[in-house]
C-alpha cells in the first residue's frame, strides 16, 4: 500500500488536463451535472461509498484504518456563477438573468456557451460610433444586453438554459487563467486528497452544489456526514493590485504567491481557533507558505458546516485568486499546490487531542 | 477550384495588426494575394498592394479596391507593480474592456514576445469614489499573470496590446471575433481577386489592404495618391440590425450588402454598381453617409486632383467589440459584386462617370 503520508502534489499534464476539464465545464448553481459527471468519473474507485443526495451534492466517505479516527468533512463546491436565458427577443437573440454574484460590467463583449451542448454565442454591445460620450460613462446593465447565437440560433437554445463565459483554462507563466476556478480548484484538490487520503482519519468529501446561492449544498451535506471537523476548500479574492493614486493598498484580502489563505473571520463564520492553530502549526513545521485572509465580508461552505446539528468546528482554506466571478480568474500554480500540500499534511497529523484542547 | 474563405478569414481575425503596427496581418494576407495577383508591394505607410494586370492596351485604366486591414487595440502607458496601465489605439469603448483576453506584444527583451494577458478592473476600494459605474480606461489594468520582475524585464511603455478573442462560428453561417472590422472586407476583396484571376478583364485591378484606417485613413490616403486609380471601390463594414443598434437605417445581417450614397460617393458609380448588383441578383441596400464617411473613402476621394469613389458595406453587429458578428454570405456577395463590376468595365468606362 502506498505510504500516503509521503504525498507530494505536482502540477503536470495530468493535473492540467483534469483542472481544464473542471474549469471549462458549464456548471451554474442549480444545474451542476457537468462537474458531477467529472467527479463520478474521477472517483470511480469510490463508487461504493458515494452518495448523491436530494440536492445533487456528491458525498464520498473514505474510511481510514487507524484507531480513533476523527471524522473530517471537506467541502469543495461544484457550482459557478452564471446566467439563464429568460426570453426570446428576435432571431437567435435572448434576454437573460444573472445567477449569483456577476458584475454586469464583466458581461459586455464576451463569448459565452449556452446549455448542455455548449452552443457558442456572444454578448455584444452597441458600436462605439453609435454611443454618446455621456452614454459611455454609464455602465451597461444586464437588461440592456442580449445573448446572440447567430442567425437561426433560436432553434439551438431555449428559455431556461444556463450559460457561462466561453473560457478555456490557460497557463500564463507561473499562473493559471480560467473561469470558475472558484471553486473548481476546491473540487480539483478534494479529488486529489481523496485519492491520497491519510489513514488516520475518516475523510468525508462533499462536492457541494449551490454555494453561490447561499452555501446551501453544504448545509445538507454536513447534516448527512455529521462531521467532527469541517473545512471548506474554496478560493478567495486576492486584491493585491495597485491603488489608483499610488497610495499603499492595505486592504488586499490575500496576495498571490502568499500560499493557502486560512480564514479567521468572514461574513458567515468565525474560524475555529483550534482548527486554525492546527493548520498554522502544520504549515510552520512543514515549511509550507500560508497567509491569513484579512477579516472581512464574504462566506464559504464553512458558514453552513459550522452551524450544522450541534455545531462543527470549521474553517476555510482558500486559494488566493484575482478577478473571481468574471470571464477568468488568475491564480498561481504554486498556491494551488501549496494548498493541497497543507491540507494533506494537516490531515496526516490530525488527532483528537486537537479538538480536546480547552483553548476554545 | 474556388478559394476557401472561412479558414482564411478565421486566421485573419486570429492575428494582431494594430493601426501603425500592421506587420502581423500583412504577413498573413501577403502570401494569399501573391498567389492571386501578378505583383504585390508595400507602400511607405505599410499598406499592401496586389495588382492583376488587365488585357487592355497600355496605358490601361486602373481601379483600386481598398479594404483596411488594421485593428483597434491598446498600448502600454505604464507599468505599476507588475500591472500594465493602458491607452487605446483607435475607437475603444472602455465598457467593453474589463475581462477581455488580450496579447501584449512585449519588446523590452530585444525581441517581440507575445504575452497572453487580460484587462482587469481593480476592486472599488482601490478606485476614487466616483468611479463606481463604467470605469474609464485610465483605471483599468492589464495582468499578464507574470510576476512583477518578469514584467519589468519583458514589457516596455509603448508596447501594443491586441485582442485575443477566438474566432467562433455561430449559427446560420455567421462568424464572431475581433477585427471583423475590417478583415471581413479584406476577405471579400480576396474573393474578388480569386474570381478575377480566372476571368478576362481589360482594366488593371489593384487590391489594397490599407493601414491606419482606425486612426484616420492614413494608409489609404498615401495609397490613393501613389497608385492614382481612375476610380476606387472602398469596402468596409456597416451597422447591422441587432441588439445595441441605433435609430435609423440599419441592415439585416445575412440578407444584404450595402452601397453607400453620400458626399464621398460619386452618383454615377453608385448607379453603375447598383445596376451591376441588380443584374447579378445580389441584394444591395442603399446605405447613407450624407455628410462624409467613416471609411477610407473620406481620404481617397481627395487624393491628388480627386478620385471618384464608390463605397460598399458588409453589415456587422457589435462594431469595435471583440465579439463582432458578420454573415459569411454577405462577405461572399460583396466579393462577387466587386468581381462582376470590375471584370466587366469597358476601357471607356470613365466617360460615363460624369456629373449630369
Amino acid at each position: 500500500m502506498e505510504n500516503t503520508n509521503k504525498f507530494s502534489p505536482e502540477f503536470g499534464e495530468k493535473e492540467l488536463d483534469l483542472l481544464s476539464r473542471l474549469s471549462n465545464a458549464l456548471s451554474v448553481s442549480g444545474d451542476e451535472q457537468e462537474v458531477r459527471e467529472i467527479v463520478y468519473a474521477e472517483l470511480e474507485e469510490f463508487k461504493d461509498s458515494m452518495h448523491t443526495d436530494a440536492m445533487g451534492n456528491v458525498l464520498v466517505s473514505r474510511q481510514g484504518s487507524g484507531p480513533d479516527r476523527v471524522r473530517v468533512m471537506i467541502a469543495g463546491h461544484m457550482d459557478e456563477v452564471g446566467m439563464m436565458l429568460t426570453e426570446e427577443d428576435g432571431d437567435g437573440l435572448f434576454k437573460f438573468t444573472i445567477i449569483g454574484g456577476v458584475d454586469p460590467r464583466q458581461l459586455v463583449g464576451k463569448p459565452v456557451i449556452v446549455g448542455r451542448n455548449h452552443v457558442p454565442a456572444v454578448i455584444g454591445a452597441k458600436a462605439i460610433h453609435l454611443t454618446t460620450r455621456e452614454e459611455r460613462t454609464q455602465a451597461l446593465k444586464a437588461n440592456q444586453l442580449r445573448v446572440d447565437l447567430g442567425l437561426g440560433g433560436s432553434k439551438l437554445a431555449e428559455i431556461g438554459d444556463r450559460l457561462t463565459f466561453d473560457t478555456k483554462l490557460a497557463v500564463l507563466g507561473p499562473s493559471l487563467r480560467g473561469k470558475a476556478l472558484d471553486d473548481r480548484l476546491g473540487v480539483f484538490n478534494l479529488i486529489q486528497l481523496l485519492k491520497h487520503a491519510p489513514e488516520n482519519i475518516d475523510l468525508l468529501a462533499a462536492f457541494t452544489v449551490q454555494e453561490e446561492l447561499g452555501l446551501r449544498g453544504a448545509k445538507t451535506s454536513a447534516y448527512y456526514f455529521n462531521p467532527e471537523v469541517g473545512i471548506a476548500m474554496d478560493s478567495t479574492p486576492a486584491n493585491d493590485m495597485p491603488d489608483f493614486d499610488g497610495e499603499e493598498n492595505p486592504r488586499y484580502n490575500t496576495k498571490l504567491d502568499g500560499g493557502p489563505a486560512i480564514y479567521l473571520l468572514d461574513g458567515a463564520t468565525i474560524g475555529d481557533h483550534r482548527v486554525i492553530k492546527w493548520l498554522s502549526e502544520t504549515a510552520d513545521s512543514e515549511g509550507i507558505p500560508y497567509q491569513y485572509r484579512q477579516a472581512g465580508p464574504g462566506g464559504t461552505d464553512a458558514g453552513s458546516i459550522h452551524k450544522t446539528r450541534a455545531g462543527v468546528p470549521s474553517v476555510s482554506v482558500s486559494v488566493p485568486q484575482r478577478y473571481l466571478h468574471s470571464a477568468a480568474g488568475l491564480v498561481r500554480i504554486d498556491d494551488v499546490i501549496n494548498t493541497l500540500k497543507l491540507m494533506h499534511a494537516a490531515l496526516s497529523r490530525l488527532d483528537r487531542s486537537i479538538l480536546n484542547s480547552q483553548e476554545r | 477550384m474556388s478559394f476557401e474563405i472561412l479558414p482564411f478569414l478565421k486566421s485573419m481575425i486570429s492575428t494582431a495588426g494594430l493601426s501603425g503596427y500592421e506587420a502581423p496581418i500583412r504577413d498573413v494576407i501577403t502570401p494569399v494575394w501573391q498567389e492571386l495577383s501578378d505583383h504585390t508591394w508595400v507602400n511607405s505607410h505599410g499598406s499592401l498592394h496586389a495588382i492583376q494586370y488587365g488585357s487592355g492596351p497600355e496605358p490601361r485604366p486602373k481601379v483600386a479596391i481598398i479594404a483596411h486591414m488594421d485593428a483597434i487595440g491598446l498600448m502600454v502607458t505604464g507599468i505599476d507593480q507588475g500591472f500594465l496601465r493602458i491607452t487605446q489605439v483607435g475607437g475603444v469603448d472602455p465598457r467593453i474592456l474589463p475581462g477581455q483576453f488580450v496579447i501584449v506584444h512585449a519588446t523590452n527583451s530585444g525581441k517581440t514576445v507575445e504575452l497572453p494577458a487580460m484587462v482587469v478592473m481593480p476592486p472599488a476600494h482601490l478606485l476614487p469614489k466616483d468611479a463606481s459605474g463604467a470605469l474609464p480606461q485610465k483605471y483599468l489594468l492589464v495582468d499578464t499573470g507574470l510576476r512583477a520582475n518578469e514584467v519589468e524585464e519583458l514589457v516596455r511603455v509603448g508596447d501594443v496590446i491586441s485582442f485575443a478573442t477566438e474566432a467562433r462560428e455561430l449559427s446560420g453561417g455567421t462568424l464572431s471575433g475581433h477585427t471583423l472590422d475590417n478583415r471581413a472586407s479584406v476577405a471579400a476583396t480576396t474573393i474578388a481577386l480569386d474570381l478575377l484571376s480566372r476571368r478576362k478583364h481589360e482594366w488593371d485591378i489593384i487590391a489594397v489592404a490599407s493601414s491606419q484606417e482606425e486612426v484616420g485613413g492614413i494608409g489609404a490616403m498615401g495609397a490613393a495618391f501613389d497608385i492614382h486609380p481612375d476610380f476606387a471601390i472602398v469596402i468596409d463594414v456597416t451597422f447591422a440590425k441587432g441588439p445595441g443598434g441605433a435609430e435609423g437605417v440599419l441592415f439585416d445581417m445575412g440578407k444584404t450588402i450595402t452601397i453607400t450614397w453620400g458626399s464621398c460617393d460619386h452618383p454615377a458609380l453608385y448607379n453603375a454598381m447598383k445596376e451591376c448588383a441588380d443584374e447579378n441578383e445580389i441584394p444591395a441596400a442603399r446605405d447613407f453617409a450624407p455628410a462624409g464617411s467613416g471609411t477610407d473613402a473620406w481620404d481617397v476621394q481627395v487624393a491628388q486632383a480627386g478620385i471618384p469613389v464608390v463605397e460598399l458595406g458588409i453589415p456587422l453587429r457589435y462594431m469595435h467589440t471583440p465579439v463582432e458578428v458578420i454573415s459569411l454570405k454577405d462577405v461572399k456577395r460583396a466579393g462577387r459584386l466587386m468581381a462582376e463590376f470590375t471584370a466587366n468595365l469597358p476601357l471607356d468606362f470613365m466617360n460615363t462617370v460624369k456629373w449630369e
